[in-house]
């Protein structure tokens, strides 16, 4: 009698290939948790025998933002909410209506931000992100206006052009320490 | 031909185990992969905002972490918001020493595009950060991210 064959053994070669394939996979996608934020750019620091430059900027270019330790906001010297800011902000950087005492051209115009040390980190982002949407939006609008595409749609060159018109200049001041808060 | 009978091909090595071996491998990593990002001392919830950017490259971040001690401190160090650079709590003046060892620890080309991230608590004072932030200048470290999370209502 011949002898019984055991029946032949599923290949599992392939396997480890798989498994290794799998490996991979995994090594690649786990990005852990990506890091996201509001971006600027600090000032860099004065010169110490540089003499103090102060660069004349006409009244209605810059738009005044004062933040006290309350979180209240004074955007050229009217109490406004954070709500209200993307709104002023916009209607300052473009001014539609050529108003007189708002910026003479988008790249005039300059933002002047005022914290107290009092301030509460998150109105002061929330400032700069309202800040961020002003001008995003601004550039969104006229990158559909001008090219009929999104702003990340747009080749390089159209892309900062449109930036460059409305160019972010947001200019810091040393926050002032008026108490009530800290 | 007795001895050629005998006479077999080499037996294949046996590599049924392997898959199990790959696996063990596979899980290993998936589990283990927490990247050892530098224990928290500080409590902290970043605020949130909308227009946020992703930090391209992770190796070219340095952070700054700003908040209250987080309980098993709080003992040790009151309540007040403080600083952590690494590991260890620090004043604002150790910035600049922080910021220099971080860039002798990447080579030349990369310093211009060194990043420094400040995650503080959404509660924290500005004053501090202030300080943190005029250290930055002083160390002529200039591009700084405030790390926020999306939100998504608008208000």
């Amino acid at each position: 009698m011949k002898k019984n064959r055991a029946t032949p053994e599923v290949n599992a070669g392939s396997m480890a290939d798989i498994a290794f394939l799998l490996l991979i996979f995994f090594l690649v996608t786990t990005t852990i948790d990506t890091d996201k934020g509001i971006s600027i750019r600090l000032p860099p620091m004065p010169e110490i025998d540089q003499p103090e430059e102060n660069i004349k900027l006409k009244e209605r270019n810059v738009l005044k933002i004062l933040v006290n330790s309350a979180d209240q906001l004074l955007v050229d010297g009217k109490l406004v909410t954070i709500k209200e800011l993307k709104k002023a902000t916009k209607n300052f950087i473009d001014n539609p209506s050529k108003d007189l005492t708002l910026s003479e051209s988008p790249q005039k115009a300059v933002v002047s931000l005022k914290n107290d040390r009092g301030t509460s980190y998150n109105t002061y982002i929330q400032v700069h992100n309202e800040l961020k949407a002003a001008y995003n939006e601004l550039r969104e609008a006229k990158a559909q206006a001008e090219y009929g595409r999104a702003l990340e749609k747009l080749t390089k060159e159209q892309g900062d052009e449109i930036r460059d018109y409305y160019r972010q200049v947001i200019s810091e001041a040393e926050p002032e320490d008026a108490g009530g808060g800290n | 031909m007795k001895l050629q009978k005998k006479k077999k091909a080499p037996p294949a090595i046996n590599t049924s185990s392997l898959p199990d071996i790959v696996f063990m491998l596979l899980f290993f990593f998936m589990v283990t992969t927490v990247l050892r990002q530098t224990d928290l001392k500080v409590k902290l919830v970043v605020p949130q905002a909308t227009e946020i950017q992703k930090l391209e490259k992770k190796s070219l971040v340095s952070y700054i972490y700003i908040g209250p001690p987080s309980e098993t401190f709080r003992s040790q160090f009151g309540t007040a918001p403080r600083i952590q650079l690494n590991d260890a709590f620090a004043v604002p003046s150790q910035v600049p020493e922080f910021i220099e060892k971080e860039r002798s620890a990447r080579s030349e080309a990369e310093i211009p595009f060194l990043t420094t991230s400040i995650k503080a608590d959404r509660e924290t004072k500005m004053g501090i950060v202030t300080d943190v932030k005029q250290e930055l200048r002083r160390a002529n470290s200039l591009k700084l991210n405030y790390s926020s999370s999306l939100r998504t209502e608008v208000y």
